[in-house]
């Protein structure tokens, strides 16, 4: 394998001058989407932190052509665009719609079933970053058990498991769907294109650290990235032939998922039985995904151990 | 020239030829009663490649509006319709498609709104989006149906404002009449292909649409708003006067009836008004008296100064509304209340407000009789509203 900065283009189409946060996941994100995708791109952004982060008008900081739109209605904005270029003979633009977790998981989702189930040829992508950080952290249906939001207060932290994005999603039998993380940009950037050369609808799921929302310093979203990876909390995979191929693209060190709650503020009231108990929640999902792959390839050999980005 | 046909056709399916005939790019609808037929037709016209667009089947009416808001900002001319309860699920995006300066075409078949659940028709559900910044246009015939989803894009693409053309349930959507479809030639004579839209959402166009806008300048946009809206009023009428020159049919912003010598006016939307004038051309003809029909056809933009105009220094005027906007009247009454107030008090009409005919409770001869006996009896303005024919 070649050193993972040749397959990160130099090619940069986010300016500087962006609003986010520091250490903002779904900014890295955006700027590697970009590398990867190029400028024959639009893209579809509803009401979340990405409505601000472009900038305000008439500021914008990507280099492509930004549609913003109501909270739940990325998913067919992108759908309507899509349509509007191909009559127009323009089908080969990439259309993205690029979403928060609460444009995607809760309100969004109807929008976004519906487009999945038409098979639409978007690239919906959902950068997680597990609650409504736009509105000052609430709780979303991606919010992972355990954590505190100012909805789920330590009180009475979110009490029920994060939503299974990607099973629903693979339930429309969309021809690619995808996990990515910014601790891992080749993989990130080989998705992504990978999702750019195949038609019908595209799901790409990104875990996007928030230093605000997870209590969690500016400098280690990359970090918080790569644990979440290696503790198994959110393995990267792919999933491919219309929801029935399922294939690991690493295989994690199994850390203790405690190394990845640890270092995050939003878990910093958790007893040892909350944490044990999420570790196992944690093992019998990687479990059932392990099967999976087997499932699919006849063999675990296949999934390259630690060698990505060492 | 190849000549008109006529056809036969349900009010619905006259909205669809108009679509085709407009060569509407991207259609995007959901079903609802008494809508469907609409969207029906068109996708079979899209499914036989009579008409070259795109069909998005949707999952909601959110979601409908949502796909032609992308559509059109993409540079496609797009359409979609819709009856009361997705009319009322659309409302954030109708604001959406408005603020974006996007000239969509939507059909709304009136009906009226549960609980209880109704599909008759009443004008309430459109009327209700009045202060979505669309364009709102009533009609009374087939033909003018078909005529005006043609007219409708010629004057969006005009102004970037978006369209709703305004029918009635069953009365006109269900009901066949002979109508003239053009020559795809003509039509394309008088409506070319969309022309210099604001924006064109495509690579090499890299700006973002629709981004924040602060206090320092989100007023000015809203000001653009208001200032289509009024020159749409100019455009409405210059382009409905055209209309009649290309194909034999001129609209205005308002149609008149029995009205130049008219002491008493009947103002009316929508269908029902066939039963007003029919009703002042027997009633002129066995009393000699001067009732005249004033039919509204544009209620966004209001017509101020035409309406001040064709109704100033009449004896009467009695507005008939199918609708009401609960705790206040009916709302075309209280809409044309607030645009003959600048008419001096000497030239100002008294005004009464009937309410009749909701939840498509039948409006007949009868009714219309009953309420010119009604105003002639009538000086001063007692109450806002006269309920005409609820049962004790
Ligand atoms: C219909 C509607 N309801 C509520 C809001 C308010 N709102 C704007 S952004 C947002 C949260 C977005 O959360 P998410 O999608 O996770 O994106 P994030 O802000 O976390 O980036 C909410 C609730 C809205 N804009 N529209
Ligand atoms: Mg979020």
């Amino acid at each position: 394998m070649s050193f993972w900065y040749n397959q990160v283009p130099m090619e940069e189409n986010f300016n500087s001058g962006h609003l986010a946060c520091q250490g903002c996941g779904a900014t890295i994100a955006m700027r590697f989407a970009l590398k990867a995708l190029g400028t024959n791109t639009v893209v579809v952004i509803p009401a979340c932190c990405w409505t601000i982060i472009d900038g305000a008008f008439p500021a914008h900081a990507i280099k492509v052509p930004l549609f913003h739109t109501a909270f739940e209605t990325a998913a067919v904005v992108a759908s309507g665009i899509k349509s509007g270029l191909r009559i127009r003979g323009k089908g080969d633009v990439t259309v993205m719609a690029w979403a928060g977790d609460g444009g995607t998981f809760d309100i969004g989702i109807q929008a976004l079933s519906g487009a999945a189930e038409r098979n639409e040829d978007i690239i919906y992508v959902v950068y997680d970053n597990e609650a409504y950080m736009n509105t000052g952290i609430q709780r979303s249906s991606a919010t992972p058990y355990g954590a505190w939001t100012t909805t789920t207060p330590e009180k009475h932290p979110e009490d029920r498991p994060k939503k299974n994005i990607m099973e629903i999603l693979a339930a429309h039998s969309i021809p690619y769907q995808a996990t990515a993380t910014i601790a891992y940009p080749e993989d990130f950037i080989r998705k992504f294109k990978k999702a750019r050369d195949i038609r019908g609808t595209r799901f790409i799921h990104v875990l996007s650290p928030c230093p605000p929302g997870w209590k969690i310093p500016s400098d280690v979203s990359v970090k918080v990235s790569r644990l979440a990876v290696e503790t198994r909390v959110f393995p990267l995979y792919e999933i491919e032939d219309y929801g029935e191929k399922y294939t690991i693209n690493y295989w994690p060190k199994g850390l203790p998922v405690k190394e990845y709650l640890k270092i995050q503020g939003r878990f910093r009231h958790l007893t040892e039985d909350r944490i044990e108990y999420i570790q196992q929640f944690v093992d019998r999902q990687w479990e059932k995904l392990v099967l999976k792959h087997k499932l699919s390839h006849g063999t675990l050999d296949n999934i390259p151990k630690n060698v990505i980005y060492r | 020239m190849t000549t008109a046909m006529k056809k036969v056709l349900t009010g619905n399916n006259s909205v669809s030829w108009g679509v085709k005939l407009s060569r509407v790019q991207v259609i995007s609808a959901y079903p609802i009663t008494p809508q469907t037929t609409i969207v029906e037709l068109l996708s079979e016209m899209v499914a036989n490649g009579e008409l070259e667009a795109e069909f998005i089947k949707v999952e909601s009416e959110h979601s409908a509006m949502s796909a032609v808001i992308g559509a059109s900002a993409a540079g496609a001319r797009a359409f979609t319709a819709t009856s009361a309860q997705g009319l009322a699920l659309m409302h954030e995006m109708l604001h959406w498609a408005a603020g974006a300066r996007l000239p969509i075409v939507l059909a709304n078949v009136n009906r009226a709104f549960g609980p209880p659940w109704s599909i008759w028709t009443e004008q309430t559900d459109s009327l209700a989006q009045r202060d979505t910044g669309w364009i709102q246009i009533y009609v009374e015939s087939n033909q003018e149906a078909l005529d005006n989803v043609i007219l409708a894009y010629k004057i969006a693409e005009q102004v970037n404002l978006p369209v709703m053309i305004v029918l009635e349930a069953f009365v006109l959507s269900h009901t066949n009449e002979p109508v003239e479809i053009y020559p795809q030639e003509m039509v394309d004579e008088f409506l070319p292909p969309r022309e210099n839209p604001l924006y064109v959402v495509e690579p090499g166009n890299n700006y973002a649409v629709g981004s924040l806008g602060g206090p320092d300048v989100y007023m000015e946009w809203r000001y653009k708003m208001q200032k289509a809206m009024e020159r749409a009023v100019d455009v409405i009428k210059t382009e409905g006067e055209n209309f009649g020159d290309h194909f034999g049919r001129k609209y205005g912003l308002y149609e008149g009836y029995m009205l130049d010598d008219a002491d008493i006016v009947l103002v009316s939307a929508g269908a029902f008004t066939s039963t007003v004038k029919y009703t002042v051309k027997h009633y002129r003809k066995e009393t000699g008296e001067k009732v005249g029909v004033l039919r509204l056809r544009a209620f966004r933009p209001f017509p101020h100064d035409a309406l001040r105009e064709a109704l100033c220094c009449r004896k009467k005027v009695a507005v008939l509304d199918r609708n009401i906007s609960f705790g206040h009247h009916g709302i075309f009454y209280s809409e044309l209340k607030s645009a003959l107030y600048r008419l001096k008090d000497d030239k100002r009409p008294p005004m009464f407000g009937y309410i009749l005919g909701l939840g498509g409770r039948d409006i007949t001869p009868k009714d219309i009789r009953e309420i010119i006996e009604d105003v002639k009896t009538r000086e001063e303005i007692e109450e806002d509203i006269i309920w005409k024919g609820v049962k004790p």
